[in-house]
């Protein structure tokens, strides 16, 4: 008996503050419930549900694409930049080791602090980008950066420039992250397969095709799971840099949620959650089986 | 045959002086927002619109004091140290003793119970800070001065807990088990042996769960932000996006107080960044 002490305090913990708040997300999706304490939430059954998937909340499924942006954003930008990091920095050339301790610095960071460093670079009157483009001569090209206006562009501009310089920012904060973990699978393969490889007569292009690629895939799997699950989810970012603005142009699914939340439709919130969380999990359970079918072949 | 080696050395140099300009110029990236915004904290608000300069020529180093002072960025700051203290002392404590536990003793459920505690590491809840908020409400641990410092503090226990008990249990689980039989032998209660023997062996994945949940706490914005709604409790994080939104923006007094968040992460990060990356990499590998 004197086993279970040792559990205890982790099993109470976990109980009150994971699986408490779970099956509390659960209820309150099936609810109608303003945060009111001594008002009971009411049963609304799958009204939520129907209410999100049926398309009436349009803001949500756009929020959802705003998400899919900059997930796309860190699958290709981030994510290659990272990759051909790490393979510059696995070919043994001296000084890696500094070039990995500053990769790693953007993501040691948190949100807040990258979003509000990046909002003043960003900022329209004197930021550091506008100041730099007019520096160089292209003064012309200055904007403001997170808020465009209708005279400073076309419609297009003012829709897509706020999502895209957050995009930009998540890929800054993100790339050190890949770029350790890709690196780490790169410096697991054995070095006598590149030996062979060149023996044979293979160049650089062939050896990265035939050797290291096919090695690596596990390893790439797993970061593309990781960046979507990180890129989909963030938002902090978004609160630091825009809060969601210019109107709903830099919304994300959580700060969705955030706001129903702020607004007392809890039940509404934690549907949200809840549909979220399935879409999230059931992406990442179709990578995991086709990087174990692409494995088999 | 002389001439084809400095074709291949020349070759071979401009490869790397390539790749080393391309690895520069990232670097330079990961850098220069730092530097600027120690420029932005140097300089006034006046300043600040006409100098742009990197570093200032007159640097305000008065800024850091003031904004450690009217900016309350000391109380946010000694809160930071509060909360980061307290939760990775309980969850090295906590997370031990669990992970001694399913290493070593035998109990009922007792797979049952990790495979909980994994599925819980891999399952996303987004937007789980919801029912959180929910719960502690309903615990009544949002009111007053001590209750919402106490509610956070467990909130972000749960948060680093699953991770850290995996951590440790990959660690107890390799550890050679003659020691302990040795002190059972001699006399150790269980939990006697979990404090002289597991703990102190354990020491570098504590390092690792240390720095990881440090790290995870200090940079924690959202439950503080649902949570801690007085001055006087909130966290450096919360405390910097109160100041952006408060008044018209004082721009270096802003930089300042975030070079103030960033300075103890910059320095631990310098100091023990193999355990940091150990910790990221273990992170990642858990899936």
């Amino acid at each position: 008996m004197v086993n279970y002490l040792f559990i205890l305090p982790a099993v109470l913990i976990f109980s009150l503050f994971y699986i408490y708040p779970f099956t509390k997300v659960v209820h309150l999706s099936l609810s109608q419930w303003d945060g009111i304490a001594f008002k009971p939430a009411a049963f609304v059954g799958l009204a939520h549900f129907k209410n999100i998937l049926s398309g009436n909340a349009t803001q949500w499924w756009v929020s959802m694409a705003q998400a899919g942006y900059i997930t796309f954003w860190a699958l290709t930008l981030q994510n290659l930049l990272a990759l051909l990091l790490a393979l510059a920095c696995d070919k043994a050339i001296k000084a890696g080791a500094v070039y990995r301790v500053i990769f790693f610095i953007p993501p040691i960071l948190s949100e807040v602090v990258v979003g509000l460093v990046w909002w003043w670079i960003y900022d329209g009157n004197w930021g550091l980008l506008n100041q730099w483009l007019t520096n160089i001569g292209f003064g012309h090209f200055a904007h403001n950066w997170l808020s465009p206006s209708l005279e400073e562009g076309s419609r297009f501009l003012v829709r897509a420039l706020p999502l895209t310089c957050v995009a930009i920012v998540h890929c800054w904060k993100g790339f050190g992250w890949a770029f350790i973990i890709l690196l780490a699978g790169l410096q697991n393969i054995p070095r006598d397969l590149y030996e062979a490889a060149k023996v044979d007569g293979a160049d650089p292009w062939q050896v990265f095709w035939k050797v290291t690629f096919p090695i690596l895939i596990p390893v790439i799997v797993l970061v593309v799971i990781l960046t979507i699950l990180a890129s989909m989810q963030s938002f902090v970012l978004i609160l630091a840099m825009t809060n969601g603005g210019p109107y709903y142009y830099t919304e994300v699914p959580v700060t969705r949620i955030l706001d129903s939340m702020k607004n007392g439709y809890f039940g509404f919130a934690c549907a949200q959650s809840v549909i979220f969380g399935l879409i999230l999990l059931g992406l990442s359970f179709s990578q995991l089986k086709i990087s174990k079918q692409v494995h088999r072949t | 045959m002389k001439k084809k080696i400095n074709i291949y050395a020349v070759k071979k140099c401009s490869i790397a002086f390539l790749m080393h300009s391309f690895l520069i110029a990232v670097s330079a990236a990961c850098i220069f927002p730092l530097l600027w915004m120690l420029g932005t904290a140097l300089k006034t608000q006046q300043t600040v619109f006409s100098d742009s300069s990197l570093f200032p020529q007159y640097p305000h180093w008065e800024n850091f004091y003031i904004a450690w002072t009217k900016g309350h960025f000391g109380i946010y700051f000694l809160n930071s140290v509060l909360y980061t203290v307290a939760v990775v002392i309980g969850i090295v404590i906590i997370a031990s003793l669990a992970a001694y536990a399913f290493s070593r003793l035998q109990f009922p459920f007792k797979n049952f119970l990790f495979y909980m505690f994994l599925a819980a590491m891999m399952i996303p809840l987004p937007g789980s800070f919801v029912a959180l908020f929910v719960a502690l409400k309903n615990m009544h641990l949002t009111e007053g001065f001590i209750l919402p410092r106490i509610g956070y503090i467990f909130a972000m226990i749960n948060v680093g807990l699953s991770l850290s008990i995996f951590i440790l249990k990959t660690f107890f689980d390799q550890m050679p088990k003659d020691l302990e039989d040795a002190a059972r032998v001699d006399g150790c209660s269980k939990l006697g042996v979990w404090w002289h023997m597991a703990l102190p062996i354990a020491r570098p994945a504590i390092a690792v769960v240390v720095i990881y949940n440090a790290l995870n706490v200090w940079n924690e914005y959202v439950l503080a932000m649902l949570v801690l709604q007085e001055n006087s409790l909130m966290p450096l994080q919360r405390g910097l996006m109160i100041f952006r939104g408060a008044h018209m923006t004082q721009y270096p007094l802003l930089m300042a107080g975030i070079t103030i968040t960033i300075i103890p992460i910059i320095i631990t990060y310098f100091i023990m960044q193999k355990y940091i990356i150990k910790g990221i990499t273990a992170g990642a590998m858990k899936g």
